[in-house]
């Protein structure tokens, strides 16, 4: 199967469980498990090419330019981790359909798991580093969902936040080690990095580089100082605990550490971090595990030093280590998964996960007993199970690893690690399973059905395989170990077997497991100790420094953005007229190129009428309802100041806009109050008055300086008039530049309007459902009632003129590619018309003989626009090319047919839709207020204000 | 002619911006349109002043005026409808919601300020 394929059916398959939701639990978490079975398979095809030792490369380019193209290359190393995340992935939705309860939300859990696992394979075989980034970052936030997926839980909200914080910010210093290393290697693309060994190793940009890039893993990784995310995380549901913890999300860290190795590992830089880092977690984690008293806390911080030792082995640098690392992350995959699930299981049938309320289950739950037991000894160490060899690889690897100088440093730590990690796993098994049974459980233990112990039995069954046959899973794990060795050591000959003589290794598992054993008897007085000593929570810290961080930016945001629009504008219109003036004294000031033109009387007359106004608008302000009269008059005299100037369209635009302009604020009006109170003190109108004078002027002068002045290079209007007819078949060159030239623009325009429209309509829903609605429901017109709602006149009149203003609307849109006009206008003239009828005849009686909703209009008009410019594909032609040919039928005039003519009518219909749905939804908020539904025209309103009784029956009526 | 166009733009702005300043939101919206105007007219006439000559090609015209800022400010027209009807739905929203039309944030009481902050 194509890699592809297998990156993006989780993808595609987040869609379905959440569709499937309504079919039922099985359904849903089958359709879950069909999908990653496909890509599991998938995954299982390219089988043989990777035991051939190919590499199985698919490429597409995305953004060359950047250097970001979509590569995917599967090899050894990505195989092993596919392999993991995939068939655990299997398992762990076995396990989930029988975990969730009926409580929660199956559908919307199998969404984020499948979002997951896609994001985790496409890091496993991203060979683009940019494009792993990308996926990289879509782990952590999949995972930020599934943590928190018990919503109600503040833990989980907690642990969610705290997991995307760390592995975020980790992942943001990923994204600058990645493109340093990038630009040392001239290329994105791992194939590339990893053959440039020698000259990343040798740039100064290299220790930069490794630092960042190793904290992005460390922190996906819970090493240490990052380790304290990982444990809050486990306020997630079971199965995302075993996932995440035991074969994914952290594991990226190490993937990423694994997939670097050949490029970055060797140096004294990489050895002294990696090596370190892994081993202060590995101590620590185990010390912190061995104290816990939730089992899932345990397994946890067992999960954090586990992954300080696989770090620990990656560190040394040695291709022994790498394959003791690579056989250990099989390992502890299985044997973690299988954990978490029995934790899960105890949980889910005693109602606790406190070791101290458990005990004696051995008898009460003897399946779980045997899974959990055989995974925990694993995990400990013990012979004949697969955490037995790799431990003792790791130990082997240690007694030649040589730290600060000191021999025995190593050697000494991994096994007082080895030791703390038998001992908690005792603790484990004993304080759970062994011991009398109580009778306080908080619920009855039993087994689960199979659905719950099949998948971490499955598992508990290669623990043993591995642990007695190694020899099995030896040839696979040095296929994973070439690929990660890259060709830059030999992958070595040792044999994996259980019994190697008596070499130092043993001796110190011995000195682990024995050690781990007498622990276990003096663990009581320990436990005392341990609670009595202070240590540093790492919860606290965390949450303190980031309570600090939000502190400091409250402060500064209040102090920036104190909710005083007026305060914000006036600096905004003070820096603007500032800077302006900057540029205008530091520049240079041609003179003059264009001679000033002479303005008539009726030039001259129109400024007057427009000075007049807009000083009168100033003046009168707060007479609400007259400076909506003088703005009125202000729009008339620039549409009319368009018509002057050679801009038909304009004018043409000016003016219907004008009218719905002024319709709208009427509407708007009709609830505000009509004056606006004095408030500003005489100083504060002075300076808002010389901010508005200073503006004024500057614009001005800027519009006066260029107006005299030419373009400094020729405008590309030049090419768009020499071009309108031959290449757009179109005369009127402004609505050719719409539809044709520019067609890309005016798109996405319609879209912003029709955006605006259903923005206004939710706020209206939204205030009507709301406590507003009430409110309105109460209201008292503050203005007196005309008691004839709809005049006859004005019915009569409108209903008339109804056809005659359609048909200049279909005019004016047919004529528009020639002449002015065009979709914009034609639109805006229909809206009119329509809106006539609304005024004149009543609310409902047009809506009732309206066929189809206004966004349906919107979304035909955008769909007809877009389909028109899909239209181009099919002939070999960009998006939105237009066409247009002459026909001639007989007995009429050769006429044009333009697919310009369709992109039009895309607008035509996105303008009515839109101008509709606002208007409309303004005039619901009104006619919910006090108007009471009327089905007949000309009709007399008996509820006069005159009439005080009558209008609360209104009211009445209207709820 | 270009003084009376850009003293016109300039009463516009000067306008517009007073009443943007205002307390109450309807004259800052009064305000906003009168800049959209400036705007408008302003883009406009950076194609330069041209009288008597549309672009809608002729046989027998050989001048005619920036067909492209007409374009664009076409657009622009309509969109700023847009864009008022939003501004006036989330004035009029919050005047309806609380009674009061003010465009500041308003001192709170003690108890809002503590809600807040939580």
């Amino acid at each position: 199967m194509s890699l592809f394929l297998i990156v993006a059916l989780p993808f595609f398959g987040a869609l379905l469980p959440g569709l499937m939701n309504a079919a039922g639990r099985s359904a849903c978490a089958g359709v879950t498990f069909t999908v990653s079975l496909a890509a599991f398979f998938g995954l299982l095809t390219n089988l043989p090419a990777i035991l051939a030792g190919e590499v199985v490369m698919a490429r597409v380019d995305w953004i060359p330019s950047l250097g970001l193209n979509f590569t995917l290359m599967l090899d050894g190393l990505g195989f092993f981790f596919a392999l993991l995340i995939l068939g655990i992935g299997l398992l762990i939705i076995a396990y989930a359909r029988h975990y969730l309860s009926r409580k929660d939300n199956m559908g919307e859990f199998f969404t984020y798991l499948l979002l997951f696992q896609g994001a985790m394979v496409g890091i496993v075989l991203s060979d683009n580093i940019l494009l792993l980034l990308v996926f990289w970052e879509l782990t952590s936030l999949s995972s930020f969902l599934l943590i928190g997926y018990w919503k109600h839980l503040p833990e989980g909200r907690q642990g969610a936040r705290m997991a995307l914080t760390v592995t975020g910010m980790g992942g943001l210093a990923m994204i600058g080690g990645m493109l340093i290393l990038g630009q040392i290697a001239g290329s994105y693309d791992l194939s590339v990095i990893l053959q440039n060994r020698a000259l990343i190793q040798a740039d100064p940009l290299y220790v930069p580089a490794l630092i960042l890039i190793l904290m992005g893993c460390f922190t996906k990784s819970a090493q240490f100082p990052f380790h304290f995310w990982l444990p809050h995380a486990m306020a997630a549901p079971t199965p995302v605990s075993a996932y995440l913890h035991s074969a994914t999300m952290v594991k990226a860290g190490i993937f990423l550490m694994a997939r670097m190795w050949p490029v970055l590992s060797g140096t004294p830089e990489w050895f002294m971090i990696v090596t370190t880092a892994g081993l202060v977690t590995m101590v620590l984690g185990a010390v912190i595990a061995l104290f816990k008293h939730d089992l899932k806390a345990l397994l946890a911080f067992s999960t954090v030093s586990h992954l300080g030792l696989i770090t620990m082995l990656l560190g040394t640098g040695t291709a022994f280590g790498a394959m003791a690392a690579v056989f250990h992350i099989l390992n502890h995959a299985t044997f973690k998964a299988a954990l978490f699930m029995s934790a899960g299981i105890i949980d889910h049938g005693a109602h606790t996960r406190d070791i101290r309320r458990l005990g004696g289950l051995r008898t009460l739950m003897p399946v779980t007993f045997v899974i959990a037991t055989v995974a925990a000894l694993s995990m400990a160490g013990i012979p004949l199970l697969n955490g037995f060899l790799s431990k003792e690889m790791m130990l082997e690897e240690t007694t030649h690893t040589v730290l600060f100088g000191i021999p025995w440093l190593v050697p000494a730590l991994a096994t007082l690690g080895s030791l703390l990690s038998a001992a908690y796993c005792f603790r484990l098994i004993g304080h759970v399973f062994l011991g009398p049974v109580r009778d306080d459980y908080p619920a009855k233990p039993h087994d689960p059905g199979s659905g719950l112990w099949l998948p971490p039995g499955i598992l508990v069954v290669l623990v043993v395989v591995i642990g007695v046959a190694p020899f099995l899973a030896e040839p696979f794990v040095k296929l994973v170990t070439a690929s990660l060795l890259g060709g830059e050591a030999e992958v070595p000959k040792a044999y994996f077997k259980i019994w190697h003589g008596l070499v130092p290794a043993l001796f110190l598992s011995i000195i682990a497991v024995v050690g781990g054993l007498i622990l276990m008897t003096v663990f009581k007085p320990l436990l005392r100790l341990w609670e009595t000593t202070p240590r540093p929570e790492a919860k606290v810290i965390f949450e303190g420094i980031v309570e600090a961080a939000a502190r400091l930016a409250r402060k500064v945001i209040l102090g920036l953005h104190n909710g005083a629009f007026t305060r914000y504008a006036a600096i905004g219109s003070v820096a603007i007229i500032v800077s302006g003036l900057y540029a205008w004294t530091t520049g240079t000031v041609a003179p003059p190129t264009r001679a000033p033109q002479p303005a008539g009387p009726v030039p001259i007359a129109g400024w007057l009428m427009l000075a007049a106004a807009t000083c009168g608008m100033v003046i009168l302000h707060r007479n609400r309802f007259l400076s909506l009269i003088l703005i009125g008059i202000v729009g008339l005299m620039v549409s009319i100041g368009f018509v002057f100037l050679s801009a038909p369209d304009l004018a043409m635009t000016q003016f219907t806009v004008e009218v719905v302009t002024i319709i709208l604020l009427l509407l708007a009006l009709n609830f505000l109050p009509n004056q606006t109170p004095v408030e500003s003190s005489v100083l504060r109108r002075v300076r808002d008055a010389g901010v508005a004078a200073a503006g004024g002027l500057a614009t001005f002068a800027l519009a006066h300086h260029y107006l005299l002045r030419d373009a400094v290079s020729t405008p590309i209007s030049e090419f768009h008039l020499a071009n309108s007819y031959k290449g757009g078949g179109g005369t009127n060159v402004v609505n050719v530049i719409l539809v044709d030239f520019r067609g890309f623009d005016t798109y996405g325009e319609i879209i912003v309007l029709g955006i605006a429209a259903l923005l206004i309509y939710a706020l209206t829903e939204t205030l009507l459902r709301g406590p507003v609605r009430a409110r309105l429901l109460n209201r008292e017109p503050d203005q007196p009632r005309a008691g004839d709602m709809h005049p006859m006149m004005m019915v009569v009149l409108t209903r008339v003129i109804m056809p005659v203003v359609l048909m200049v609307g279909f005019y004016i849109f047919l004529r528009g590619h020639n002449e002015p006009g065009g979709g914009f206008i034609a639109g805006l003239i229909v809206s009119i018309a329509v809106v006539m009828q609304y005024m004149a005849s009543g609310f409902a009686w047009t809506s009732a003989r309206l066929k189809y909703p206004y966004h349906g209009v919107i979304g035909a008009g955008v769909l007809v626009a877009g389909f028109t410019g899909i239209g181009a594909w099919f002939v070999g032609e960009p998006f939105l090319t237009s066409y247009f040919t002459y026909v001639r039928i007989p007995p009429f005039e050769k006429f044009e047919l333009a697919t310009a003519a369709l992109f039009d009518l895309g607008v035509f219909l996105s303008v009515v839709g839109a101008v509709m749905l606002s208007l409309e939804s303004f005039s619901r908020l009104a006619r919910r207020a006090h108007v009471t539904d009327s089905e007949h025209p000309m009709d007399i309103d008996p509820s006069r204000d005159d009439l005080a009784t009558g209008r609360t029956e209104t009211v009445n009526e209207g709820a | 002619m270009e003084l009376i166009v850009a003293s016109a733009i300039g009463i516009l702005t000067a306008g517009g911006i007073y009443l943007m300043l205002r307390l109450r939101t309807f004259p800052v919206i009064l305000g906003l349109s009168l800049l959209t105007y400036a705007v408008n007219v302003f883009l406009f006439a950076s194609g330069r002043l041209t009288i008597g000559a549309p672009p809608v090609l002729r046989d027998d015209m050989t001048v005619y005026t920036d067909p492209l800022p007409q374009a664009l400010v076409l657009t622009a027209i309509v969109i700023s409808f847009g864009m008022t009807a939003v501004v006036v739905m989330i004035g009029l929203g919050a005047f309806l919601g609380s009674d009061d039309d003010h465009v500041d944030d308003q001192p709170e009481d003690e108890d809002e300020q503590t809600e807040g902050q939580s």
